[in-house]
Order: structure tokens, then sequence, then C-alpha cells
């Protein structure tokens, strides 16, 4: 049952990130990079970890896609759709994927962690969300305060760069 | 068998809550009329059925058959598909509410709820959040100016005020210690929360009323200005799914207000059953969303804004601050 809901989502996941880069048009490309996102939730929710998956709709298909679309709208969308992708050779491109694609195949099969994966261990508590509060504040405290910096310099960057014109 | 019976329940329950929730649109349509009407000091709909009770039927009949108009040049496939992406996060809400205690029906003993998942509150904010994908396919794929400035209005709307919606929250969070909406429901048993977080609510509503897109925050559907924002160029069955959609996120909101702020199911003074308690409470909270509607007026787009970043998300965080002291 658990397999085949995973092969599902998964096939679907692998289709909509294909489409993602051969669409033509970029906000059809954004639409299936959403439906992979969404693939990739309900994948979290089939390894017991619901909260990770509604952080994931929050979070990516909730925000990060909507500003993706909200600048994508705002380009001239027939002018991209009638441009080729590439400037140039086709095969250019070829020799470079297929020299990256064999050499992070290599690299994945020659490591040793591949056949030593660790039996899955079932959790209790499905990860509730007062024990990830308790360990982002006792047992990693400090990565905590140093996302949550990078992350306000961010803003405050952000800010400070529309704001670059009047000085 | 077990299973078998288990599997049966939860089949009724899935399809009594999507005929339901297809359904309330229509009684709200007329009575959202009907209240603009006696506001305004005028009847409101009369002539099909006795006080007008018929009026959606007639509506509905009329946009059924009108013809299914699909603008040239437009994003032929979105276009289509964008007033189902607009339905299906209101239905997907509602998989996560509970509506009562457990009920014994038949001697079989079954809870009021769809899936009772320990982070509901955020499942339930972050699937509210696809509603806004609905608004930009359709705005965009119309391809017309104002349907373009009204998606865009909308989602800048619609980012801006899950800010504040989602900090007002975290003091009810802190509150119940939890973000199961029952245990949340079961810890305002005694007291409900709208007393200790008057602010929470306040800035709770405020947001609310922003997602559902009402007066006075409707600048996306802004006649004057915009035709009628992102579903300017829809019409017949496509355009009376966005009504829905609109309709159901109203209910959402006031079903969230009640769970959160307004002890849910359990009643004061009177001994109702539980649902029923609930479903009047939600619906003075709908009455509320539409007694502001022709009340208030409408805020000009950067007053809209400056109210969500500049006022409501300070309060939330304000509030946050505060509950925090009075908890520990």
């Amino acid at each position: 049952m658990e397999q085949a809901f995973f092969l599902l989502f998964a096939s679907i996941a692998v289709a909509s990130a294909c489409g993602v880069v051969l669409l033509k048009n970029p906000v059809h490309s954004a639409v299936s990079l959403m439906a992979c996102f969404i693939q990739i939730a309900a994948l979290y929710i089939l390894l017991h970890s619901p909260f990770l998956a509604a952080v994931q709709l929050f979070v990516y298909v909730g925000a990060i896609m909507v500003l993706f679309i909200f600048v994508i709208m705002m380009l001239e969308i027939r002018q991209a759709t009638l441009e080729r992708f590439l400037p140039g050779s086709k095969y250019i491109a070829l020799v470079f994927s297929v020299v990256l694609g064999s050499a992070m195949l290599w690299l994945l099969f020659s490591s040793p962690l591949l056949s030593q994966i660790p039996p899955p261990t079932p959790s209790a508590s499905q990860g509730s969300v007062s024990e990830l509060g308790q360990a982002l504040f006792t047992q990693y405290l400090l990565p905590f305060e140093v996302v949550s910096i990078v992350l306000l310099v961010a803003l405050v960057g952000a800010i400070f760069m529309t704001h670059k014109g009047d000085g | 068998m077990e299973l078998m019976i288990a599997a049966a329940v939860i089949m009724v329950k899935v399809i009594l809550i999507t005929v339901i929730l297809f359904i309330v649109p229509v009684p709200l349509t007329w009575l959202e009329r009907k209240i603009a009407g006696h506001i305004q000091q005028r009847m409101g709909p009369m002539r099909v059925g006795w006080h007008g009770l018929l009026q959606p039927v007639a509506d509905g009949l009329k946009l059924l058959t009108k013809e299914d108009n699909i603008p040239d040049q437009s994003d032929r496939v979105l276009f289509k598909i964008a007033p189902f992406v607009a339905l299906v996060p209101p239905f997907m809400v509602f998989v996560a509410v509970p509506f009562g205690d457990d009920v014994s029906i038949f001697g079989y003993e079954t809870p009021l709820y769809l899936s009772d998942m320990n982070v509901g509150l955020l499942y339930i904010l972050a699937v509210a959040g696809l509603e806004i994908y609905g608004v930009i396919f359709g705005g965009w794929a119309s391809n017309s100016k104002y349907a373009l400035l009204g998606s865009l209005r909308t989602c800048a709307q619609l980012i801006s005020y899950e800010i504040p919606m989602g900090f007002a929250v975290i003091g009810v969070v802190m509150l119940s210690q939890s973000m199961n909406l029952s245990d949340i429901v079961d810890a305002q048993e005694p007291l409900w929360f709208i007393v200790y977080q008057p602010l929470g609510f306040f800035v709770f509503f405020i947001a609310g009323l922003a997602e559902a897109q009402r007066i006075p925050f409707d600048l996306a559907e802004a006649e004057g200005d915009l035709g009628a924002g992102y579903h300017t160029e829809y019409s017949g069955m496509r355009f009376s799914f966005f009504m829905i959609s609109e309709y159901l996120v109203m209910l959402t909101i006031s079903v969230l207000c009640v769970l959160l702020f307004f002890g849910g199911w359990h009643g004061v003074l009177i001994p109702l059953p539980a649902p029923i308690w609930f479903a009047l409470k939600v619906g003075f909270f709908i009455y509320l969303f539409m007694w502001f509607r022709f009340t208030f007026p409408r805020y000009r787009y950067d007053q809209l804004m400056s109210i969500g970043w500049k006022v409501l998300v300070p309060l939330s965080i304000l509030n946050i601050l505060i509950t925090g002291i009075f908890v520990y």
C-alpha cells in the first residue's frame, strides 16, 4: 500500500520535474515545479513527518513559488516562448550534461555509503512539534540562531536594495 | 470487517462534507443579498419563491446555461483549470476541521472529523495559502489588463496578510500547548481564548477579512476601478466556481475564528448538541462578514499595505510577547 503510494507520488514528482525543464512557457514550468513540490510534501507524509509536509506546503508552495510566478508574470512571456532556450549549439550543452551526469553517477556508485544504508528506525512519536522545538532550542541552539541572523541580514539587504535609488 | 466499516465511515464522512460544502454557498448568496437589501432599506430578492428563497437556484440555472467564454489569446489550459485550482484548497482545509466530540451512530463510535493530525493548525494555514494559485492563474491566463492587475493586487494582499494571520495564531498555540485543533478546542472548555487573546483575535479577524477579500479589503475586485478583478473574463460555470470558492474561504475563516478563539463546539448556558452550537457560532461570524461588507467603505491600496505591514504585523508580535510573559 505504502509502496504503491510512494511510486505514484515519486513518478508524478519526476514527471513534473522534467516538465519544469522541458516546457517552453515559463509560467507552465513554474506550475509543474509547484506540482513537484506538492508531491514532495506527500512523500514527507509517507515518511511520517506531517510537520515537515505542512512546512513544505507553507514555505515552498505557498510563499516561494508564488513569488516566482509573481515575477514571471511581469515578463514578456510571448517573446520568451519564441526565443530559443540556449543560444549557440545544442551539442556543447549535450556534452556538458553527459560529463556532469556521469560524474555524479560515478560518485554515487563509488560511495561506500550506498551499500550501508542503516535500516530505518521507527520513531515512537512521529515527530511532534514540541519535540522539534525542544531540539531546536537546546541541542541545535547555535545553528538555529545563526540561521535566524542570516535571514535577518537577507531581509535588511532586500529592503536596502529596494531603496537604493532615493538614498 | 472492522477495516471495511472504518473505510465506509470515512467514505460517508468525505461525501457528507463535500456535499455540504457545495451546498452551503447557495443559501449564503441569498443571505448576503437579503442582508444587503435590509441594510440599505430595501427588500432584496423577492420574486422567486417565498421572500426570494429560490433566487440562488435561478441564479445557478442562469450561470449553468451561459456560454463558457474563453478570450482569444488567452492561455487556454491555465484559463480552464484556474477555477478548479481555486476550488480545491477550501475543500482540503475541511479535512482537518473537527466539528464536535465523538458521537456514536448505530452503536459505532466515530469522531466528527476526517483526520486529526497533530499539526492540524499548520496544515490549515498552509493549505489555505494555496488559494492564491487560482487567483494568479485566473488573472494571468485571461490576458486582460484588468484581470492581471486584479490578480497582482490579490497576490500582494494575500501574501502580506498571511503573515499577521500566522503570527496571531501563535498565541493560541502557546496557551493550548498544541497544534491539534481538537486539543485547542478542549483547552477552551473552562474559558474561551477570546478572553486571554483579544489582541490575537483582533489581528486574526482583520487578516481574515483580507484573506477572504471581503470589504473593507476587497481591493482585488474593486468594481469601480478594475472591472471585477481576476475573474473579469470568466463567465458561466467557471465564474460560479470562483464564487463558490470565495464563499468557502469566508466559511473557513469563520470556522477558524470559532475553533481558535470562541470555544469551538462548547456551548454556553443552553445545552444544545455540539455541531449545532458550532454551526450557530460560525453563522454569527458569516453574518458579521456580510454586515461589514455593507457598512464600511473600501480602503485604498497603499492603506491596505500599510495596515498589513505597519500595524497588524507589529501588533501580532506584541501579542506573542504578552502571551509569553503571561504563560511563563
